[in-house]
């Protein structure tokens, strides 16, 4: 393809697009130009699809039929961001915002709203965006999407992103066409330096730098890999970039090849992601047969092309020197640094890896410049950062906001709170790698050195909303049974450090716990930091350090009380059964798994059956009874 | 090692020879080649990867090294319907270590294990990405969403059902 027709596919299918950008009169105006009366976009992401948006899509192409409504145009795209909200559909130009579609809503849809001269069904729409005077507003006036700035989401939620024309049209391959026909290697290294983007897959180490040493290293065999092997359990950013524009990967690993002198790049990407796997090998395979991938990009004499690879599940694949050893074939165990990947990496060259959502800025950083991009963010932190919002909140999905945004204004304004009456705890950021903001540090503004001074990390933007009902011991525990069970077992620090910490946890959490332990705690986890191998060792006693800092009291709770506040950990817990309140139904003993519930002689006031009683040495303490006792006769301390 | 008598049909074995013989030239093949010959048999038995071992001119102990490495690869036969319960952080939260503790109950194995009549088997897995919907759990490549206990018994028995 030449750079003409890669113009002309732009210039033909960017108002259809545009539509998707603009609402309200101006976007109705387009979109008679578009020659389509409607366009109805529904979620193909992870999300949306386990909740069963493929049904939704069905029913509307036959409604649609049935209808004959030819000129609404049904997009599959990736992920809109309000996953909870799931099955999604926006229908433009109104911008109207369904959630929660069954085929039977669809229907009423199609018929009520996509007919000519129809009408929002108001009942059906999210209802966050139907004012209390009757009045709608598009999704993105909302509070869930108004603070947000979507650079690296750009295209996510607004084109099909197995359409490789929409792509193109939305923006993609602009800087791919821009780099090779105005810029040097040396030029594009120099906007990333000037951009100050920092890797977005948690270390936040300045990607130009990464560039500029790779471009340096001597050698004719250079590689690009791109980091979609997104471990941090909780974190999907980097997931619904590659469902919902693969192409914008693809695009900037190319451009990185030419900026290095690589021909060759590698995706790793998680094999438990298959929409993602498929989208990308589309996107790859499209790219081929556009010519903006393999030989003679654009008939620009630039060679470049990608090969996937997919993971198999083990979290230290996504430290850098790690992942190169499983694509290699190996285990994928790290190995010691320096020297580092710019100079020997993968198969011994020198090789640049950046995670998913850094390559995700790398495109908007070439067209609109990097003073634009430096612009945004704090002094430290250029730029915007995506968060997979997730836990005790009310609105859960993908947000991208500037470095810069406090906690507050993520978790109470567009994540809309914390659902069920409960009380905001904790902040988890950077998965098993990361600690925890207090609510006392909820007006921080969140940026990589900031977060770090907090005792936590920005990781790759996992960030779980913990309220009054999560006991921290637990959290901590959770995550030294995670890295403990992932510890690759190359160096001893890191596995028996993991598996001793997770003891100690496990002892405070059982109600064993002295007073001596947590120093234990501390001295280990200071020689884990100091001489792991790899970043999954010496990050591993994070949780607990931070726990240790700001909830250092639950600690002295479970150990010198006994007691869990939270009501989480199960040996500290006792079920007793109220005789007064007990109608003695017997439904607890019914449920008991263990059967550690039995009658009793004792007949209260103004009841018919003797009240019931629980065996404490029998009990194991899960619960059952007491979430099915309908008279509150159960009582947990 | 246990040793491995019965391994699959000609069938099978001529599929993994194609695998083999199509990869074996790629630099880094051994993992693709060990995701195919699980999807071709539904797990690695020590026969499989004793072939492969030999396809490719590497020793078995290489072979069993990368296929004990990753979580994915699996040495043990698993259920017709593979329950997968997600344990990650969003969906932890959210109690999804009661969804597993319901599911072991209602089946009567523990995580990790097959069913006698090998209709289940149930694993962990750490997040699928789905965590808007969480706890979640998977079967097959059906994804249940905002789960609570009670639901355990009514989804497996539409499973024992269709059998």
């Amino acid at each position: 393809m030449t750079i003409q027709e890669l113009e002309s596919i732009r210039k033909a299918k960017s108002d259809l697009i545009k539509v998707r950008r603009i609402v309200r009169e101006e976007g109705e105006k387009l979109a008679k130009k578009t020659g389509y009366r409607k366009q109805v976009l529904v979620c193909g992401g992870t999300g949306c699809t386990s909740s069963h948006s493929m049904k939704v899509i069905a029913q509307l192409e036959k409604s649609l039929k049935e209808l004959k409504l030819d000129d609404v145009l049904v997009v599959k795209t990736g992920c809109f961001g309000l996953c909870s909200l799931g099955p999604i559909m926006i229908v433009y130009p109104e911008g109207a915002f369904y959630s929660q579609m069954t085929p039977e809503h669809v229907k009423t849809v199609a018929e009520k709203h996509l007919v000519k001269g129809g009408e929002i069904v108001k009942e059906l729409l999210y209802q966050g965006t139907v004012m209390t005077d009757g009045s709608i507003i598009p999704f993105a006036e909302t509070p869930f999407y108004k603070k947000q700035l979507r650079i690296a989401l750009r295209n996510c939620g607004v084109i099909a992103p197995e359409d490789i024309e929409e792509a193109i049209a939305a923006g993609d391959y602009e800087a791919l066409q821009k780099v090779l026909t105005s810029m040097t290697p040396d030029d594009v290294i120099n906007e990333m330096l000037a951009s100050g983007l920092r890797g977005r897959g948690g270390a936040g180490f300045p990607t130009g730098r990464k560039w500029a040493f790779a471009k340096a290293s001597e050698g004719d065999v250079k590689y690009v890999c791109c980091n979609a092997d997104e471990g941090d359990p909780g974190a999907f950013m980097d997931r619904s970039v590659l469902e919902g524009d693969p192409h914008c990967v693809i695009e900037a690993m190319t451009i990185a090849g030419y900026a290095i002198g690589a021909h060759q790049g590698y995706i790793y990407v998680r094999a438990e992601y298959p929409i993602a796997v498929q989208r990308l090998k589309i996107a790859i395979d499209q790219a081929h047969q556009y010519g903006l991938l393999g030989n003679d990009i654009l008939g620009l004499g630039f060679d470049f092309d990608i090969e996937v690879r997919l993971g198999a599940g083990a979290f230290v694949c996504g430290e850098e020197t790690a992942l190169m050893t499983s694509i290699e074939g190996h285990r994928g165990e790290p190995r010691p640094r320096p020297p580092f990947p710019a100079v020997k990496g993968l198969f011994g060259k020198p090789t640049i890896l950046n995670n998913v959502e850094t390559w995700a800025n790398i495109n908007p950083i070439i067209t609109k410049g990097a003073k634009w991009f430096s612009e945004i963010g704090t002094e430290s932190s250029k730029g915007t950062k995506v968060f997979a919002l997730g836990g005790n909140i009310t609105n859960v999905g993908l947000v991208e906001v500037p470095m810069g945004t406090t906690l507050r204004e993520i978790v109470e304004e567009i994540g809309g709170g914390i659902p069920n009456g409960r009380k905001f705890k904790a902040a988890q950021t950077g998965g098993p790698s990361g600690g925890c903001i207090p609510a006392e540090c909820i007006d921080t503004p969140i940026d990589y050195d900031n977060l770090i001074a907090i005792g936590s990390m920005m990781g790759s933007g996992g960030m779980i909303i913990l309220d009054d009902s999560n006991c921290m011991v637990d959290i901590s525990k959770f995550y030294l049974e995670f890295t403990a069970d992932e510890s690759c077992g190359k160096c001893t620090p890191c596995r028996i450090g993991t598996k001793r910490l997770l003891q100690l946890l496990t002892k405070i959490t059982e109600g064993k716990g002295e007073t001596e332990d947590l120093g234990k705690i501390e001295e280990l986890a200071s020689h884990m930091k100091s001489s792991s191998l790899c970043a999954l060792g010496q990050s591993a006693p994070n949780p607990v350090l931070s726990t240790m800092r700001y909830f250092r009291n639950e600690y002295e709770e479970h150990i010198n009380e006994k007691k869990c506040a939270a009501g989480v950990c199960k040996a500290m817990l006792n079920y007793t059964i109220d005789k007064e309140k007990c109608i003695g139904c017997g439904l607890c003993a019914k449920n008991c798994p263990v059967n550690a519930i039995a009658k009793t002689d004792y007949v209260a006031a103004g009841h018919k059956l003797p009240s019931m009683e629980i065996d404490s040495a029998k009990c194991i303490k899960c619960g059952a009874c007491l979430a099915n006792c309908k008279f509150k006769a159960i009582e947990r301390k | 090692m246990e040793q491995c008598t019965m391994c699959g049909t000609a069938e099978q074995l001529k599929k993994l020879h194609a695998v083999i013989d199509e990869a074996k030239n790629t630099p880094g093949c051994l993992m693709h080649i060990l995701q195919e010959a699980q999807g071709i048999y539904g797990y690695l038995p020590m026969e499989v990867q004793k072939t492969i071992a030999e396809g490719l001119g590497i020793s078995l102990s290489e072979v069993y090294g990368v296929a004990t490495f990753y979580s994915q690869f699996s040495l043990k036969p698993k259920g017709k319907h593979r329950i997968s319960v997600c344990l990650g952080t969003a969906c932890y939260v959210k109690g999804s270590d009661k969804i597993l503790a319901e599911v072991e109950k209602q089946l009567g194995i523990k995580c990790g294990e097959c069913t006698e009549d090998g209709l289940f088997s149930i694993d962990s897995c750490r997040c699928v990405g789905a965590c808007g919907l969480a706890p979640v759990m998977m079967i097959g490549e059906e994804v249940y969403g905002k789960l609570t206990p009670d639901m355990v018994k009514g989804i497996l028995d539409s499973y024992r059902e269709e059998k």
